[in-house]
C-alpha cells in the first residue's frame, strides 16, 4: 500500500510543496493552467484509454465550465452590465444569465452541465451501437458547431473575443500573487484528488469493464452487461472534469474565449494524452504538462517553428511510441531488470 | 419567396462540393478504416494548385493530380502501416495535417488568396449563377465518372470485393495493397477537384480544409461506409439542410441543426442510409 503510493506522494510534495517555493508567479500560474489541461486530460484518459471512446470534443465541456465562470466572475464584479455586452449594444442583463450571479449554481453548472449533455449524446449514440470512429466524428463535429453557436450569439457570450478583463474571484484580488499562488493550490489539489479517484474506479470492477469494453464490447454484451450505460456514465464522467477544469482555467489565465475550445484545442488534448501514454492515468497527466510546456516554450522561441513540431512529435510518437512516454518508461525498465 | 428559391443553388453547390470531398473519404474510410484528417488539405493543395495555374480549365486536371499524388504519398508512406487501428490512423494523420497547413502558410503566406473567375462563368440563367451549376456539373460528373469506374472496370471491381469483405478478397488472389493504393489516389484527387471548385466561390487560404472537412465527415456518417448512392444523397441532403438552417434560423444555428439533424437521423439508421450485409459482428 505504501511502496504503492510512494510515487504519488513524491510527486504530490513536488506539486504542492517545492514548485510554489521555486517558481516565480508568472511560471507558477503557467504551470496551473497546465494542471487545469491535466485535469482534461486525465478524463481523456478514461474515456479514450480506459474505454476507447475517443473523443474529440472535450473542448466543447472544457468551454461549457469556462463560459459558466466567467459569467459567474464577470456579474459579481458590480457596475451593472458586462464590459462586452456594452459594446455590443445589449441594454437588459439576458434571462440566461441571470442564475449565474449564484456562485453555487453556475459551478454546478460548470460541471453538470457537461455531464447532462455528455449523458443525454451518449445516451442517443451508444445505445444505437454506433462507436468508434463514428463516435469520434460526431464529438469533433459538436466542437465544430460549438464555436459557431459561440461566435454568432456575440450578445451573449463576447463572440470571436469571448470574456475577460475579470479582477476578482470569490472577493479575491486576482492582481495578487497570493490569489495566484491559492488558485494554483486549488487545482493541483482538484487535480490530485481526482486522480485519485479516478485510479480508485480503474481499479476496481468498473474498471475492468471498461477495459473488456474496449476490447471487445460484444463479448461483454454477451455476458449480461450494457455496454451503452457503462459507456455512457464513463462518458459523462470525463465531460464533468472538463467542465470543472474549465471553471479552475478561467480565474487562473483569466480569459475564455471559443478559439480555446474548438476542434483543434480539442485534438491537442488528445495528442497530448497520446505522447503522454493513453493506457496509464499518469501517463494522460503527465502529457498535458509536458506539451503545455513544450508549447510555451517553444512559442516564445519560434512562433510558426510550433506547428512543425508539434505534428511532426505526432507522427513520430503514433509510429514509433503508440504506448507514449509511459510506455517508453516501461520498456526501459523492463529491459534493465531481464 | 425569392430569398428562399435563391437558397436552392447554395445549398445545392455546397451539397456538391461536400460529395467531391466526400466521395474519397467514404472510400477509403468504408474500405480500409481509415479516418484521414488529413483529406482537408489535399482540397487546400487544390485550390493553390488553381491558384498558381491561374485558370480554370487546366487546373481541374492538375489538382486531382496534385492532392492525388499527395494521397498516394501519405498512403505508401504512412497509413498502410496503420491498417486496423482507425483510431491511431486519425490522430496518425491530423498530425499530416498540421504540417499540411503550416507549410501552406509558408509558402504562399497566411492571408487568403483569390483566384479569379473566368469570364464564361459570370452571369446565369434565373435563379443559378454559372459557376454555381458549374460546382454541380463537377460533381455530377464525378460521381458519374467513380460509379463507371467501380461497375465497369476490372479495378473498380476489385475495388468493390474489397470494400465488401478483405480478407475474401485477398484469398481470392486480388493485391489489396494496389487497390488500396489506387482508391487513396482516386479519392485524394477528387478532394483536389473541389478544392478547385471552391475557389469559385470564396477565396483560398491555409485552413481552406478544415472548413468543409467535419461536414464531408458527417456525410459519411449518414451516407453508411464506402456507398456511393448513400454519399450522394447525404451530400444533397446535409449541403441543403446547411443552407435553409442558415436561412431559416440564424447562422450560428445552423451547424447546431445539422449535427442535431445527423444524430436524429442515426436514432433511425444507426448506420447510415445504406449498410453492407453481412454476417459479421463489428
Amino acid at each position: 500500500m505504501i511502496r504503492r503510493n510512494l510515487p504519488f506522494a513524491a510527486v504530490a510534495v513536488i506539486v504542492l510543496v517545492v514548485a510554489p517555493l521555486l517558481l516565480e508567479p508568472f511560471r507558477l500560474s503557467l504551470l496551473a493552467k497546465y494542471l487545469c489541461y491535466a485535469i482534461v486530460a486525465l478524463g481523456i484518459g478514461l474515456a479514450w484509454g480506459q474505454a476507447g471512446m475517443l473523443t474529440l470534443g472535450q473542448g466543447v465541456f472544457f468551454g461549457l465550465g469556462g463560459y459558466s465562470m466567467a459569467m459567474h466572475l464577470k456579474l459579481t464584479e458590480g457596475g451593472g452590465l458586462p464590459d462586452f455586452m456594452v459594446w455590443s449594444g445589449v441594454e437588459e442583463l439576458p434571462a440566461l444569465w441571470v442564475p449565474f450571479g449564484d456562485p453555487v449554481l453556475a459551478l454546478a453548472t460548470a460541471v453538470l452541465g457537461p455531464m447532462l449533455i455528455a449523458a443525454v449524446l451518449g445516451t442517443l449514440v451508444f445505445r444505437q451501437r454506433v462507436r468508434g470512429a463514428y463516435f469520434a466524428i460526431l464529438t469533433q463535429a459538436l466542437a465544430a458547431a460549438m464555436v459557431i453557436l459561440l461566435v454568432g450569439q456575440q450578445g451573449l457570450t463576447g463572440g470571436t473575443n469571448g470574456m475577460t478583463n475579470f479582477f476578482d474571484v470569490f472577493g479575491q484580488d486576482l492582481a495578487d500573487d497570493s490569489t495566484q499562488r491559492g488558485l494554483y493550490l486549488v487545482v493541483a489539489s482538484v487535480l490530485g484528488v481526482l486522480y485519485l479517484a479516478t485510479r480508485q474506479l480503474v481499479n476496481s470492477r468498473y474498471g475492468r469493464l471498461l477495459v473488456a469494453i474496449r476490447d471487445g464490447e460484444d463479448r461483454v454484451r454477451f455476458l449480461g452487461y450494457d455496454p451503452a450505460l457503462v459507456k455512457t456514465v464513463t462518458f459523462a464522467l470525463s465531460a464533468g472534469m472538463a467542465g470543472l477544469a474549465g471553471a479552475l482555467f478561467v480565474p487562473v489565465v483569466g480569459i475564455i474565449s471559443p478559439a480555446l475550445l474548438g476542434v483543434v484545442p480539442s485534438l491537442e488534448l488528445v495528442v497530448a494524452v497520446a505522447v503522454g501514454g493513453r493506457h496509464a492515468l499518469a501517463g494522460a497527466v503527465l502529457g498535458a504538462v509536458v506539451m503545455g510546456y513544450a508549447q510555451t516554450a517553444f512559442s516564445e522561441q519560434f512562433a510558426d517553428g510550433w506547428l512543425y513540431l508539434q505534428g511532426a512529435l505526432f507522427i513520430l510518437v503514433m509510429t514509433l511510441a503508440p504506448k507514449g512516454i509511459i510506455g517508453v518508461a516501461e520498456r526501459w525498465r523492463r529491459a534493465r531488470t531481464t | 419567396m425569392s430569398a428562399f428559391a435563391n437558397q436552392l443553388p447554395i445549398g445545392l453547390s455546397i451539397g456538391a462540393v461536400l460529395l467531391l470531398i466526400a466521395l474519397g473519404l467514404t472510400f477509403t474510410f468504408g474500405q480500409m478504416g481509415v479516418i484521414n484528417m488529413a483529406h482537408g488539405e489535399f482540397i487546400m493543395a487544390g485550390a493553390y494548385t488553381a491558384f498558381l495555374l491561374g485558370d480554370l480549365v487546366p487546373a481541374l486536371p492538375a489538382a486531382f493530380l496534385v492532392a492525388g499524388t499527395m494521397g498516394l504519398i501519405l498512403e505508401r508512406a504512412a497509413i498502410r502501416h496503420f491498417y486496423g487501428r482507425p483510431l491511431d490512423t486519425l490522430l496518425l494523420t491530423w498530425g499530416v495535417s498540421l504540417v499540411l497547413q503550416q507549410l501552406a502558410r509558408d509558402l504562399f503566406g497566411a492571408p487568403n488568396v483569390q483566384v479569379p473567375a473566368p469570364a464564361w462563368l459570370s452571369g446565369g440563367v434565373g435563379i443559378l449563377p454559372y459557376n454555381r451549376l458549374f460546382i454541380m456539373g463537377l460533381a455530377v460528373a464525378g460521381v458519374v465518372a467513380v460509379w463507371a469506374y467501380l461497375t465497369r472496370t476490372r479495378l473498380g471491381r476489385r475495388t468493390q470485393a474489397v470494400v465488401q469483405n478483405r480478407r475474401l478478397a485477398a484469398t481470392s488472389g486480388i493485391d489489396t495493397g494496389r487497390v488500396d493504393m489506387l482508391t487513396f489516389f482516386v479519392g485524394s484527387g477528387l478532394a483536389g477537384v473541389a478544392g478547385v471548385a471552391l475557389t469559385l466561390i470564396g477565396p483560398v487560404g491555409p485552413a481552406l480544409g478544415t472548413y468543409y472537412i467535419v461536414d464531408a465527415f458527417l456525410v459519411v456518417v449518414a451516407g453508411g461506409l464506402g456507398q456511393l448512392r448513400g454519399a450522394v444523397l447525404a451530400a444533397a441532403g446535409l449541403g441543403l439542410l446547411n443552407s435553409y438552417a442558415e436561412f431559416w434560423s440564424d447562422a450560428s444555428l445552423a451547424k447546431v441543426i445539422v449535427l442535431a439533424a445527423v444524430i436524429a437521423f442515426l436514432q433511425v439508421r444507426p448506420q447510415g442510409m445504406f449498410v453492407l450485409r453481412s454476417r459479421a459482428l463489428t
